[in-house]
């Protein structure tokens, strides 16, 4: 099994940390994993602000990056959830299509494809998840509160396998955190408003650590916590997975 | 500072927020009593296990209630008027509120009472029978709340959910004289009522909204909470009930999803105090439906966005929603607000709503919540679509777009520009350190790392 690792741009640039730890986790799981180098963006920053038109040339590049592999993992569940969706191409469309299918978020990737039922980590801290909106309902990470359907969250079955991990109970379990792309400036008082309104959640529930499987709503509730000089911290959940704190 | 189209004098949904948000303990009392509103709904849906096979169901049926609305409409016409009632067919807001002057003239009416109705709402009907010499109260408490405030409500279902009961103590010592700093809800309401009940027994007209029609029988039902709608049509000599072309239901035992879901969805109660039946009048009594389109039908052309006409008004996508909930009802400078009214709108105006489909992060609760299970995120998503292509966004943004799309495409480029001292960080909306980006106005910038991703690869990995 060959798997191309598609780091987001935003982690690319701003969170190589995470990268680093998905790659790493991978690899331990005896994943053959590459990270294909001229790779960019899945397009999502346009398409969601209604310029999808604009992302041909985008999906093209992705498709021609990526087509070698039998699956492409990304550690973001609303990067993920653009490409199953979106990712188009009209110089080769099999392979769209089949890399349609074959793109997983890493936490799925790891629970439904390697069916990982237990890893090398310990983590002793109070950690709250964030259930990003785009894996939640877009790929059904977890079950939403919403729908009356049996109980489950792939993110807290691997947090689970965790040594010492303590996971804090949320007021509000599913509600979103307030970044949605380019709503983060172009809404900012709700958008900020929100994402205060998360990260107390958090913070009144005795969480040190607030993990998701979704930097970009991270990177938001970090920039509010760290204007609120709080000592919570933010961490991808391949940080935690791929971690051995003694 | 909202980002889209906006035309000189008007405040854009992200604006009018910025203004909700100045008050934060507001803001916070506004999503705390609509968050509640939701948890009640949560228990009643949780409390019956074939809830999602009642969503489905209900679905289906307004499936094809769409496809057929044409035969459903005629045969609903043809039950109606044989049960002897009068029938009107309104293309849009203008003739509809003619046609409901036209029938107060013919009974030299200047007064009249009416139950809440959505749609009156959105044809402005209020404002147009004022300006021809016709009052008209309010008979929902709420909705008679904000017409003594003199505001639209905010809320379809709770249309005075904005108001505190302290406001609603002052407006009413204004107008209905109760004493000054009054804010016992009990107090209000009896107020209120006593109020009311005069409005009831001298108006001779009364007009309602319509909630199902169905198309086998040729009756309509109407679901309160207050009996308002019996009280004003059962004392009144003529009864107006008018309604979107897409109210209709085939048959009366789909009433049995319709009614189960409805209040479950809007309050969390089982179902509305009154779900009352209106088929013919009674002797002496004159009964009209006005058939309304207002844009239903260019909608059903409509592909992507057909499914929005299944909608039954029960306003669980704003109580779910955590934009509507910190922004406001008012904030969608529309007559239906929130999630539903930001897909609805745009098909009436895409220049003057191009902003609401924006004022979402697109984050699905709305969708997960609709009893009739619209897609409402991703029409959303699609509307937004729709109105670039049409022109209806900033000219700034657009620039910005293309050279975003430019750099994705070009991976020499976006490595070169991430390396050049992180320069490609101007690309992120979040990532430029001063007073003028909105980012930084509440949150911190993230850390720029040592190198990026790419860099820490090609130095470990290959």
């Amino acid at each position: 099994m060959k798997v191309g690792l598609f780091i987001p741009c935003y982690v690319d640039q701003f969170y190589p940390k995470a990268g680093i730890a998905t790659l790493e986790l991978l690899e331990k799981l005896g994943v053959q994993v590459e990270f294909p180098p001229k790779q960019t963006c899945c397009g999502q920053p346009m398409a969601n602000s209604g310029f999808s038109h604009l992302t041909h040339d985008i999906d093209e590049l992705f498709v021609k990056s990526f087509e070698k592999y039998d699956y492409v993992v990304v550690p973001s569940g609303s990067c993920a959830l653009h490409l199953k969706e979106h990712l188009h191409s009209t110089k080769n469309p099999a392979a769209a299509e089949r890399l349609r299918a074959r793109t997983y978020e890493l936490v799925e990737f790891l629970t439904d494809v390697l069916k990982v039922s237990s890893l090398r980590a310990r983590f002793p801290h109070k950690v709250g998840v964030h259930q990003s909106c785009h894996g939640l309902r877009g790929l059904k990470l977890s079950q939403m509160s919403e729908l009356v359907a049996p109980k489950f969250s792939k993110p807290e079955q691997l947090l689970s396998y965790v040594e010492g991990i303590e996971l804090v109970e949320l007021t509000r379990k599913d509600e979103c955190c307030g970044f949605g792309g380019t709503f983060c400036v172009a809404e900012e008082a709700v958008s900020a408003k929100m994402g205060k309104d998360r990260v107390s959640d958090h913070v009144q529930n005795g969480a040190e650590y607030i993990t998701g499987a979704d930097l970009s709503c991270l990177m938001h509730m970090e920039g509010i916590l760290n204007r609120q000089k709080s000592k919570v911290k933010v961490l991808h959940i391949a940080e935690i997975l791929n971690s051995f704190e003694g | 500072m909202g980002s889209n189209a906006k035309t000189a004098g008007t405040l854009d949904h992200a604006d009018l927020s910025d203004i909700f948000n100045r008050d934060e303990p507001r803001v916070n009392w506004h999503d705390e009593t609509l968050w509640f509103v939701r948890t009640k709904r949560d228990r009643a849906a949780h409390s019956l296990p074939e809830w999602e096979l009642l969503r489905e169901t209900a679905s289906g049926i307004k499936h094809n209630v769409l496809s057929n609305l044409h035969n459903y409409l005629q045969q609903f016409e043809e039950k109606a008027i044989a049960n002897g009632v009068q029938v009107h067919w309104a293309a849009d807001a203008k003739e509809h509120n003619e046609i409901v002057l036209s029938i107060l003239k013919k009974h030299k009416i200047t007064q009249m009472v009416k139950s809440k109705s959505m749609l009156t709402e959105e044809c402005h009907l209020n404002e147009y029978l004022q300006q021809n010499g016709v009052g008209v109260i309010d008979s929902d408490l709420g909705e008679r709340i904000v017409q003594l405030a003199e505001e639209p409500p905010s809320h379809i279902v709770l249309p005075c959910i904005h108001k505190k009961k302290e406001e609603i103590g002052d407006l009413f010592h204004v107008h209905l004289g109760t004493e000054a700093g009054e804010s016992n809800p009990q107090v209000l309401t009896e107020a209120a009522r006593q109020h009311l009940r005069d409005t009831f027994l001298t108006r001779k007209v009364s007009l309602t909204g319509v909630n199902f029609a169905v198309a086998e029988t040729g009756e309509f039902v109407v679901c309160t909470n207050e009996g308002n709608a019996d009280m004003g049509s059962h004392l009144a000599d003529v009864h107006i009930a008018c309604m979107g072309i897409e109210k209709i239901i085939p048959e009366r035992k789909h009433l049995s999803f319709f009614l189960r879901l409805l209040a479950r969805s809007a309050t969390g109660q089982p179902i509305t105090t009154y779900s009352s039946h209106f088929k013919k009048p009674r002797p002496g009594q004159e009964m009209h439906i006005v058939l309304v389109d207002n844009g239903r039908t260019t909608q059903l052309g409509r592909e992507d966005f057909r499914n929005s006409l299944k909608c039954i008004r029960c306003g669980a996508c704003m109580n779910t929603c955590p934009v509507y909930r910190r922004s406001g009802g008012h904030s969608y400078h529309n007559a239906i607000a929130g999630p539903i009214g930001s897909i609805l709108a745009p098909n009436l105006d895409m220049k003057k709503y191009a902003d609401l489909p924006f004022a979402s992060t697109l984050c699905g609760s709305c969708s997960n919540v609709c009893p009739v299970k619209i897609d409402i995120h991703d029409q959303l998503y699609k509307w937004r679509q729709v109105l670039v292509k049409e022109g209806h966004v900033s000219p700034v943004k657009a620039v910005g777009m293309k050279a975003m799309a430019f750099t994705f495409s070009m991976p020499r480029f976006f490595a070169f520009a991430g390396k050049a001292g992180r320069s490609l960080m101007r690309l992120f909306p979040f990532a430029v350190n001063n007073k003028l980006n909105p980012w930084f106005k509440e949150r911190e910038m993230p850390a720029p790392p040592q190198e990026s991703f790419r860099e820490w690869y090609s130095k470990n990995r290959k």
